[in-house]
């Protein structure tokens, strides 16, 4: 199970903080400065992969980091998963981020935070992988992008307006948007009962 | 891909010019959210941010209290309000207005209402009873979003009451037409079986029918579940076998949509995923581990290794292979993998082959061999992890042969990361597993600092959670040890024993009855093959735990035993010594209770480095005629100078002995302190001489325990004991340039033994001389008379003038004399410094006296001292410039003319190097040195004015120095010719 996903900068600036268990608001503080104060005395030409400070749960606990430019992705796992698999997560995570932001850079992340977490909700749900093919996730948040736009023709209009517009509780956006078929028939992989 | 990721992310530093970039045009830099990045980018300090957040909050809580804020608004300033918590700042009152949105908002603004949520509040917040509706609704709605937005909260955190309320409703989503909904809807349920596992037990069946999805997502899904499963029951879900099998090797063949493949790899996390569980199936059981051999073989054979996670496929499968019943074909094609992962250039894979590495070794230890070199190469790797992983290794096939080696590399690696708490946490649990086996196999070959490094490495570090739970670890084996067969461990591996059980068996007193620990020590010295430097470590140890009354009893048994007439024929005076201590505190609460404080254990100790706690005692012993310090080297001098019998043997053992005895002495109050004072050693000390030589060894002995013990003497004295008492005897005539041997620093907390006993000989090596006066100690119930003190030198009398007088108070003193206890208090002991001055220079002087004192009762006895100061002790540099020395030199009658040999020196005129030597031990002033030719000046301490003067003046003369000397003095330039020659045949 996946416990923490973090995201900072070269600074130890928080970019990004998913926690799946549940810390106190200073313990969540002091695991993102404790994982940073790690991550970053690693050299560029060390292992990946780290034993978990003591506040995520010692031992037991793995840090696997990448680091792309001014940001280090950190994910927190414990012995259930496997490193390599999580590493190569990593990098799903970062390539759709980048298809999704057409050329992701740290700026995205910051303005866009939400986003960010919807793209990482597809992928991983209560610290479980859900879906690591990139492709899959993008069809998914391209579903919702779809009502953004929709809903960004009314937040074209001046602020008094839409005001205005909520208040006359107009008829609202789109129901039922078509998120694509997306199941994929497997048809003779299921022969067992 | 990830080429082009770095890229565009390295273009950051144009950070603020936000619209210049792609991804940056969608920003509108005038909102609010890119007002707050911009304020918080441009500061610089951590106390503005705090500044700017603190405003920033002021102003969310303002608008989100406004009614007239619409939820599109709300929206905006929730992702404020999650940027200011990521940060680390409390939003609260935002919660409540982030489950409004969730309730109230269109889609996405409900979505962000949702996520706020999940980011700010936790399962046992109250306010989440407020969305349990909501979820509800969401959940039935007909918006596939919406669902999916509350099945992503629900698993994220749900009250454990509400999940009856909605659980219906999530098992129905289990068979919705779409795919992604019945994924999510799985694994909310996993979730659910994992916060509640008794709500969901009846819907086991149907985690079966998603696993039997036709949709190969969903059935992913469901392994997390079966994963969970298996692992905590793998004999119900043995049917299971036979699908896991055919699952895995449909994906290993390439049955899924290529949709699922990545890098070309087929469904690589799926695969990770399946092994997993086969690995818990087939544990430990033949006829399952057979179901799955061959496709465990055809996983193997099919991942390639040409990407990353191919390797992920291969370390799974490897550990698998290792997991289940072993086949050894298969088991060698995976030591082969290992082997390709270990040897790998790739860092990450060099970490997974050791971490493999370390898993198959504990079925067979061989596998580590054909590896032997990377891994040494691996123990030197610049990566710390790597180091670490190659010691988890190391420990697991440790043995008799190597453990002593590995012993070693571990503490070696300790003590460069002592940084790192969790290496030491993990190193020391792997030392503490191992010494155990060193201790009982290598025993008592091996050499001393291994176990003094096992104590320190017990000893030190901060006093927190682990390093208690390691203390309580060694002291819970040591315990069961002693209470198996003791006979075969060996001696050293005892003293251990003992130490530990000593200092930390506090640490289990709860949950044992306190007399436990007592009682097999106990047993310990009741056994024959005990030795007696064992039985002293135990008496220690008795002596630390002696706090309960149960101990207590059980020690006065002991000593009782000990004293009788069985052991007190003993000759080993140091445990009969103990034996007594022990007695003591055992009969004495008010003692024990300052002796051995409960809270003591932790404080560090601070040993007075100075001894500055001595400076009472010195000035008595300077004011009885005692002789200043001298190092060991200026003793040799003098007795070759004064052509008296040879000391030396015992040189060693000298210092040792005194010490010991003069610590017998303070705590059993034994000896004679007829003893301790040593008169000069040429003539009525022949025999004492004698007596410590025969005993050396056992001395010796009495020494190391003394201090080897951890704090032993140090513990007594924060007790409010006397110092230790030992003269160390600084004078005023001593030589500059040399402080005693007392450069240790402080030592620093509990470091046992050797530091010590480097210490200990130290600090003892001053009482070896022949002629240094030893009056070292005044047990307070020794007067000291200073009955006259007379100059014995033949040919120079001089008369001593006593001219200042100092009294010191000293401390309540608490002696423990031999029975019956007797403690003093507040009795204060004058100190007497006396400084002699003499009235005619002199180039040797010899310093006799008598001292007599009297105890209470006693007959007056007496002491006789001498000692012999040379003339290296009265030599000053000079400072003249060159003119005056020319003055000088011309009105001064007696003279000397003399060749010395010259110091010849690689990188040194031979003249300057035979100057530089003289100045270094004689203290000489070098005027001038022109040509060949060298003038130096030097004077005497005493005499009128600044001090008789001595001239040389030197040339060089061929391989010669030829030297004239000039003084007032008449027999200085003898004396100092005759030392310069000294000085110069050491060089």
């Amino acid at each position: 199970m996946i416990k923490a996903i973090l995201i900072f900068n070269n600074h130890g600036k928080p970019r990004l903080s998913k926690f799946y268990e549940h810390y106190s608001e200073d313990t969540e503080q002091q695991i993102i400065r404790e994982t940073f104060h790690l991550v970053s005395k690693r050299d560029e030409n060390v292992c990946n992969f780290l034993e978990g400070g003591m506040l995520i749960g010692g031992s037991e606990n793995k840090l696997i980091c990448r680091h792309y430019a001014t940001l280090y992705f950190v994910f927190c796992v414990d012995s259930s998963e496997s490193e390599l698999g999580i590493l190569d997560l990593i990098q799903v995570f970062v390539e759709t981020l980048d298809k999704c932001f057409e050329n992701v850079c740290e700026l995205d992340l910051i303005f866009h935070v939400d986003k960010v977490h919807n793209i990482l909700a597809e992928m991983v749900m209560g610290g479980m992988v859900l879906e690591t093919n990139m492709n899959e996730i993008i069809t998914q948040v391209d579903a919702q992008n779809k009502m953004e736009k929709s809903e960004a023709g009314i937040a074209g209009a001046p602020a008094r307006a839409v005001s205005a517009v909520k208040n006359m509780n107009l008829p609202e956006m789109p129901r039922n948007i078509n998120i694509g078929d997306i199941s994929i028939k497997v048809p003779n992989l299921l022969s067992f009962k | 891909m990830s080429d082009v990721v770095e890229k565009t992310l390295s273009a950051l530093p144009s950070l603020l010019s936000l619209d210049s970039q792609a991804g940056a045009g969608k920003l509108s830099p005038s909102s609010k959210l890119g007002n707050l990045i911009k304020g918080i980018t441009e500061l610089t300090s951590k106390h503005e941010e705090e500044k700017l957040i603190k405003k920033e909050l002021e102003s969310i809580k303002e608008q989100v209290a406004s009614p007239n804020t619409t939820m599109r608004q709300m929206k905006e300033i929730m992702v404020r309000a999650i940027y200011c918590e990521m940060l680390g700042y409390q939003a609260s009152f935002s919660y409540i207005h982030a489950i409004k949105l969730a309730q109230q908002g269109s889609v996405l603004e409900k979505r962000v209402g949702y996520l706020a949520v999940s980011l700010f509040l936790n399962e046992t917040d109250e306010f989440l009873l407020l969305l349990v509706n909501t979820v509800l609704k969401d959940l039935q709605s007909t918006n596939l979003i919406e669902v999916c937005m509350a099945l992503t909260v629900v698993s994220q955190m749900f009250p454990k009451d509400m999940i009856p309320a909605i659980l219906p409703v999530v098992e129905e989503k289990l068979t919705h037409p779409k795919e992604i909904i019945r994924r999510k809807a799985v694994l909310a349920l996993y979730k659910f079986y994992l916060i509640a596992p008794n709500q969901v037990q009846h819907i086991h069946s149907k985690f079966r029918k998603a696993l039997c999805d036709k949709d190969p997502g969903v059935m992913t899904a469901s392994l997390h579940i079966y994963l969970q499963l298996i692992k905590e029951n793998p004999e119900s879900y043995k049917d299971l076998t036979g699908s896991m099998v055919t699952i895995l090797r449909q994906v290993v063949g390439g049955k899924l949509p290529l949709d699922f493949n990545y890098h070309s790899v087929p469904a690589p996390w799926l695969q990770i995923q399946l092994l997993r569980i086969l690995a818990y199936l087939g544990k430990e059981d033949q006829g399952t581990s057979e179901m799955m051999y061959d496709v465990l073989e055809e996983s193997l054979r099919r991942a390639e290794m040409n990407h990353n996670i191919t390797y992920a496929i291969l370390f799974e499968c490897v550990k698998t292979i290792y997991t289940v019943h072993p086949k050894s074909q298969l088991l060698e094609k995976a030591a082969e993998c290992i082997g390709n992962f270990v040897l790998s250039p790739k860092i990450n894979l060099k970490y997974l082959g050791l971490k493999a590495l370390t898993y198959v070794v504990q079925q067979d230890a061989n596998l580590a061999l054909p590896h032997q070199m990377t891994i040494i190469e691996c123990l030197d790797h610049s990566d710390v992890i790597i180091k670490r992983e190659t010691l988890e290794l190391l420990f697991r096939i440790t043995n008799a042969q190597n453990v002593t080696v590995i012993v070693e590399k571990m503490l070696e690696f300790l003590r460069l990361t002592c940084d790192d708490y969790s290496t030491i946490d993990l190193v020391g649990k792997v030392a503490e597993l191992t010494m155990n086996s060193v201790f009982s196999l290598g025993g008592d070959v091996m050499q001393p600092d291994i176990p003094n490094n096992f104590l320190r490495l017990l000893a030190e570090g901060v006093d927190n959670v682990e390093d208690r739970q390691l203390r309580l670890f060694a002291v819970d084996s040591y315990v069961s040890l002693l209470q198996g067969v003791t006979a075969k461990l060996p001696q050293r591996f005892l003293q251990v024993i003992s130490w530990v059980l000593g200092e930390y068996s506090y640490l289990r007193e709860e949950e044992s009855d306190p007399g436990s620990v007592m009682r097999l020590l106990a047993r310990l010295l009741d056994q024959r093959h005990t030795s007696t430097e064992t039985r002293s470590w135990v008496l220690g140890a008795m002596t630390k735990l002696c706090s309960s009354p149960v101990s207590v009893a059980l020690a006065r048994d002991v000593c009782e035993r000990y004293l009788s007439s069985l052991y007190s024929g003993s000759l080993n005076t140091v445990l009969r010594q103990k034996a007594q201590e022990l007695m003591i505190l055992s009969q004495d609460t008010k003692l024990r209770a300052r002796v051995l404080p409960a809270e003591g254990r932790l404080e560090s100790l601070e040993v007075d480095s100075s001894l500055s706690f001595l400076d009472g005692y010195v000035s008595e012993a300077l004011a009885a005629g005692a002789a200043p310090y001298k190092s060991p080297h200026q003793r040799q001098e003098d007795l070759v100078q004064e052509k008296a019998l040879s000391l030396e043997p015992y040189g060693l053992s000298l210092p040792v002995s005194l010490s010991s005895c003069s610590i017998t002495d303070r705590l059993t109050d034994r000896r004679s302190p007829t003893l301790l004072s040593m008169s000069s050693g040429l003539s009525g000390n022949s025999t004492e001489l004698s007596h410590q030589e025969g005993s050396t060894t056992l001395k010796l002995e009495g020494v190391k325990r003394v201090w080897g013990k951890d704090g032993y003497l140090a513990q007594q004295q924060s007790a409010g004991e006397t110092p230790t008492p030992l003269v160390e005897l600084p004078n005023p005539l001593l030589s500059p340039q040399s402080p005693p041997s007392q450069t240790q620093k402080p030592s620093s907390g509990l470091e046992p033994d050797q530091e010590k006993r480097q210490l200990a000989s130290s600090l003892f090596v001053g009482l070896g001389s022949h002629n240094s006066v030893c009056l070292v100690r005044l047990p307070s119930t020794v007067w000291l008379f200073i009955k006259h003190c007379q100059s014995a030198n033949q040919s120079h009398v001089f008369k001593a003038l006593f001219k200042r007088f100092y009294i010191n108070s000293c401390q309540s003193i608490s002696c423990i004399s031999g029975s019956p206890l007797k403690e003093v208090k507040g009795h204060s002991v004058s100190v007497c410094l006396h400084t002699v001055v003499m009235k005619r220079a002199s180039v040797q002087v010899e310093l006799a006296g008598l001292l007599s004192y009297q105890r209470p009762l006693g007959q007056p006895q007496a002491a006789q001292f001498s000692l012999s100061l040379s003339l290296k002790h009265f030599l000053r540099p000079l400072t003249v410039s060159t003119g005056d020395y020319g003055k000088m030199w011309l009105s001064f009658s007696h003279d000397l003319k003399q060749n010395l040999r010259l110091v010849t020196t690689e990188h040194q005129e031979p003249l300057t190097a035979t100057l530089d030597a003289l100045k270094g031990k004689l203290h000489l002033h070098v005027v001038d040195i022109i040509g060949s030719e060298g003038i130096v000046a030097c004077r005497l301490l005493q005499g009128p004015g600044q001090g008789q003067p001595c001239l040389l003046h030197c040339r060089v003369n061929a391989d010669s120095l030829a030297v004239w000397l000039r003084s007032p003095v008449p027999e200085l330039p003898d004396s100092l010719l005759y030392h310069c020659q000294k000085a110069l045949t050491e060089t």
